[in-house]
């Protein structure tokens, strides 16, 4: 057939089979490309040049000087964050009060999620979207609600002091304890459903072997059910670790102004002292001591998952 | 080939038409073209050259992971071979993409489409070509007729049993008139009744629309059930292709001797060699193995002689002549089965012999018993001689 | 089970649930409260939900929230879909190592981090190429529908590395082309993780404060924003009453949509059990 006998029609078709895989390919990669990557080159840029009262608020990091392109790169930057302790301490508070949140997420999600899979059908479907149900509400909001109970003028102390435990008022809210309990309400979600769907689909007659083999149901538990469900405390762990390390709104709403972590730091640089390229320092940092280990990690966890398969 | 030069010899005029692979001058239908696939490193498919006739319904036998489904697959067009030419009716098939491929497949996992009822199912493919409404109407309604799943059309696949199924993915193969259907494991997940069932009627469909199948499978009965041709494949490669006579009465190889039905394999040095006869001593069996044809191969050479169960002789008495195809041992295991029943025997080497004989008479009680002293003993043309 | 353990397991999820609920229950509760102070109950009036309905800020916020919403969830199913078919159907290119991490990162990544390198990356176009000139509703719609395009992408993903690859090859041996594959074949069966992965996009774009304030301007405030702003200063029973309504409008379309799962589950169970007979 001769090409100019095909109709449109036809000439399109040829075309989609030739370059449709290109096309599919292309967009989202182009628009991840631009939207995604990009931007990280951009604040990596950034990071390496100097505040200035400007609009944009930072020096220029390329100049033309005798027909030629100098980079100046300003590491002061980044010496910067190396010399106030405050970055290191908000970084390792990040880590602390993100791990230690996630155990207390453990301890409370682990038996939330066994009694699910344990419960009859339909009363496990209703307890399954009671637990799902938070999640599609406002994260704002579940913050909020806190703030009610925790303040100083909160329904706890208010309660407190009305049946007269104590005369002065708790300081609750404001403190790392606020922090916690901010991060474990707005995460339990995120735990309790993958803990759910390991111990739902576990075959409940392996511990029934280890009670008849002479397992104690304790013993049953921590030596059967409890490393088959680790592929579960894994995913949900690390679900709650990331955006817990990351987290701006809970310590900002429940936290006191001593309740340093990376993230809120981040936005005060940009926001309050409005210092761009220190902001940009502090987010390169976070993602070379972050993001890329959790991802490495993740990386680590999948190859290691296919090779069992 | 080690098949004697008398089986092919019957090969005339009318052998050439039902037998075309025994007629020089018949064009193979599809051509496979020193084929192989590889997966990284691995030889999914290594040099594979096999021609297939028109009208056949032609096997593919082999163990799990031998390469079956990815010699189906470079054929309907799923997968590319790394070097090789394949050809159907002789047209290159390279480059050509499934979609324009005159073949139809029916997948082992049956693939129905679920959001789609068996009409629709079994109309897709007429639907892609774009034939008219009233013309898929009539194809569907007949073929849905073919399979008996007429009272089912407006169905969706998840309302229909595991046989239920098979028939609509067989429809939706058909419907198209494919030059070639290809089956892979086609029958794999019904029952063994349903199965021996649905058997027939897919060889009654075949021999009624004359299609030419290519049908994978793991199960050697089925294979012999239904094919005209089987080509058994171990780790990629094609062992032996013949008619199933050929491969049960004259296989080249321990491994399809062994994959097909029963075989008692002796092994042994060959010790006399003549242009009609031969003479094997087995220390394996403690006897000499008389052969009734010549055998390629000098003195000294190792052979196998193997011989099907049913093939053997089970006696209390010595057979008059001693000399040759003739061991005894003792009765080490029984199985009755009824119509026949299965002895193994263990000779004084320590090597055991499985024997069936048919219980053709009723007896009052079992023939032989545990530890009787036997005889064990086969014609010469029983053995086929094998040095691989 | 023993019924010691069983105790102890049904105690946890009464302690877990109440934890769950209680708090939002205050919230529900105390936006009926006729005063400002949240620990004197001083009599029911439904004040605050007609003082919030004069609000325009926070009415102009919801409607550039939902604006918003809706626009992100729709490009990040129309991004996030082709890109979750490439990660499943596509295998080996060029370039797949880097678009697999595209597609992970954003789901690691702290969201101050995305909205700063979003916002620069805004800032340093305008002075470019002059485009976007300004911040406000459309760099809050590319910002949300790239970092949901990811979680699109895998659920899409997900589904379909579920579901058996040769349906679609056998619609290829029919005949059908590929594109023709994908619409007539692969979308209908994907269909409710498409709508699951479009709500999940459409809550993540309405619950989005951090990067939202990064890359928003003037005029585009949303909802969230408003609400943080407010809530910084305190409680509010205005911002109680909005909460009541969130959580009524979510609760009613859950319960709606899990019966209507429910349902079509039942009848097909009903259908298949009424085939084996
Ligand atoms: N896409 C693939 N990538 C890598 N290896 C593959 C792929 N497909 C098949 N293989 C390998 O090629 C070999 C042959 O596979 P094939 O599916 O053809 O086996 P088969 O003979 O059909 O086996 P079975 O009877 O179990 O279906 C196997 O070892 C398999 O692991
Ligand atoms: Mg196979």
């Amino acid at each position: 057939m001769s090409s100019d006998k095909l109709t449109l029609k036809q000439r399109f078709d040829r075309w989609m089979i030739k370059h449709g895989r290109v096309l599919v390919i292309g967009i989202p990669y182009f628009w991840l490309f631009l939207f995604f990557l990009v931007p990280f080159l951009i604040v990596l840029k950034i990071s390496f040049s100097m505040a200035e009262y400007a609009q944009p608020p930072y020096s220029a990091l390329f100049a033309w000087i005798d027909e030629g392109v100098t980079i100046t790169l300003n590491f002061g930057n980044y010496l910067f964050l190396l010399s106030d302790s405050l970055y290191a301490t908000a970084y390792l508070n990040s880590i602390r009060i993100a791990a230690i949140s996630t155990v207390i997420t453990l301890l409370i999600g682990y038996p939330m999620a066994y009694g699910i899979a344990r419960a009859r059908g339909s009363m496990r479907s209703v307890l399954l979207m009671l637990v799902i149900l938070p999640f599609w509400t406002s994260f704002l909001i579940r913050v909020y609600a806190w703030i009610g109970i925790l303040d100083r003028e909160g329904l706890i102390n208010a309660f407190l002091l009305w049946t007269g435990i104590i005369s002065e008022p708790l300081i609750m809210r404001q403190t790392e304890f606020a922090v916690y309990v901010g991060i474990v309400y707005t995460y339990l979600p995120f735990m309790i459903l993958p803990l759910y769907s390991t111990l739902e689909k576990m075959d409940i007659s392996l511990i029934e072997a280890a009670l008849d083999l002479g397992c104690k149901p304790w013993q049953a538990f921590v030596k059967v059910t409890l490393p088959l469900s680790l592929p579960g405390i894994l995913a949900g762990s690390l679900l709650v670790f990331i955006p817990a390390v990351g987290e701006f709104v809970i310590p900002e709403l429940l936290g006191g102004p001593n309740t340093l972590m990376i993230g809120r730091t981040l936005w005060n640089e940009f926001f309050a002292n409005r210092d761009w390229p220190i902001a940009s320092a502090v987010a390169i940092a976070m993602l070379v001591f972050l993001v890329v280990p959790i991802m490495w990690f993740q990386h680590i966890q999948t190859k290691q998952e296919e090779g069992q398969q | 080939m080690l098949v004697p030069e008398a089986v092919l010899d019957r090969a005339h005029e009318d052998v050439h038409k039902t037998q075309p692979w025994n007629n020089p001058d018949a064009v193979p239908y599809i051509r496979f073209e020193n084929v192989t696939k590889k997966f990284g490193d691995f030889y999914a498919v290594d040099d594979v050259s096999l021609d297939i006739y028109r009208h056949e319904l032609f096997a593919l036998l082999g163990g799990s992971g031998c390469g079956k489904t990815t010699l189906l697959r470079m054929l309907a067009g799923f997968e590319e071979p790394t070097s090789g030419k394949i050809y159907i009716d002789g047209v290159d098939m390279d480059g050509v993409p499934a979609y324009e491929r005159p073949t139809n497949m029916m997948f082992q996992s049956y693939a129905l489409f679920p959001h789609m009822s068996v009409e629709q199912n079994v109309a897709f493919g007429l639907v892609q070509d774009g034939v008219s409404r009233s013309e898929i109407r009539e194809l569907v309604a007949e073929m849905l007729g073919l399979v008996q799943m007429s009272k089912f059309a407006k169905r969706k696949p998840h309302q229909l049993s595991g046989g239920q199924r098979q028939r609509v993915a067989l429809a939706r193969s058909l419907i198209k008139r494919p030059k070639v259907l290809l089956l892979d494991e086609p029958l794999g997940a019904l029952d063994k009744k349903l199965r021996e069932q649905t058997q027939f009627e897919l060889v009654n469909i075949q021999e009624k629309v004359g299609t030419t199948f290519v049908m994978v499978t793991h199960d050697q009965e089925e294979a012999m059930t239904m094919a005209s041709r089987i080509a058994v494949m171990n780790e990629g490669v094609i062992n032996q292709i013949g008619t199933p006579f050929e491969l049960y009465e004259y296989p080249n190889s321990r491994y399809t001797a062994n994959f097909l039905g029963q075989v008692n394999l002796i092994e042994g040095v060959l010790v006399d060699d003549d242009e009609k006869y031969a003479v094997i001593k087995s220390d394996e069996a403690g006897c000499e193995i008389y052969i009734d044809h010549a055998v390629q191969g000098h003195e000294g050479m190792t052979f196998w002689a193997a011989i099907r169960p049913e093939r053997l002789r089970l006696t209390k008495e010595a057979p008059e002549d001693t000399k040759y195809n003739c061991v005894s041992g003792k009765v080490e295991e029984i199985g009755y089965l009824g119509g026949i029943s299965t002895y193994h025997v263990r000779l004084a080497s320590g090597k055991r012999i499985k024997v069936t004989e048919p219980n053709s008479t009723r007896q009052i009680e079992p023939r032989y018993t545990w530890e009787d002293s036997v005889w064990v003993s086969w014609e010469a043309g029983a053995a086929s001689v094998l040095n691989q | 089970m023993s019924g010691k353990r069983s105790t102890f397991l049904i105690s946890a999820l009464a302690f877990g649930f109440a934890f769950l609920y209680v708090p939002i229950l205050l919230v529900i509760i105390y936006s009926f409260n006729e005063g400002k102070l949240v620990t004197v109950w001083s009599g029911f009036s439904t004040k605050w939900y007609v003082s919030l309905f004069n609000n325009d800020g926070m009415i102009d916020a919801a409607w550039n929230s939902l604006r918003i919403g809706v626009m992100s969830a729709t490009l990040a199913l129309a991004l996030g879909t082709p890109a979750g078919l490439v990660m499943s159907r596509f295998g080996r290119f060029k370039g797949r190592t880097l678009f697999s991490g595209m597609i992970a990162a954003p789901l690691v990544m702290p969201e101050v981090i995305t909205g700063l390198s979003l916002l620069l990356l805004f800032v340093t176009l305008e002075q470019i190429v002059g485009w976007p000139a300004g911040r406000g509703i459309s760099t809050i719609t590319i910002a949300h529908s790239t970092f949901c395009a990811a979680y699109v992408a895998v659920v899409v993903q997900s589904r379909l590395s579920g579901m058996d690859i040769s349906v679609e090859e056998a619609a290829m041996d029919l005949g059908a082309k590929p594109g023709k594959i994908f619409f007539v074949i692969t979308l209908p069966m994907i269909l409710p993780a498409l709508l699951a992965g479009w709500l999940l996009s459409f809550t993540l774009s309405l619950d989005d404060l951090v990067i939202a304030s990064f890359v928003a301007g003037p005029g585009s405030t949303t909802l969230p924003m408003k609400v943080f702003s407010s809530v910084r200063l305190g409680v509010s029973p205005e911002i109680n009453a909005l909460a009541t309504l969130i959580i009524l409008a979510v609760s009613i379309l859950i319960v709606i949509a899990s019966i209507m799962i429910l349902r079509s589950e039942r009848m097909r169970n009903r259908t298949a059990n009424a085939s084996d007979i």
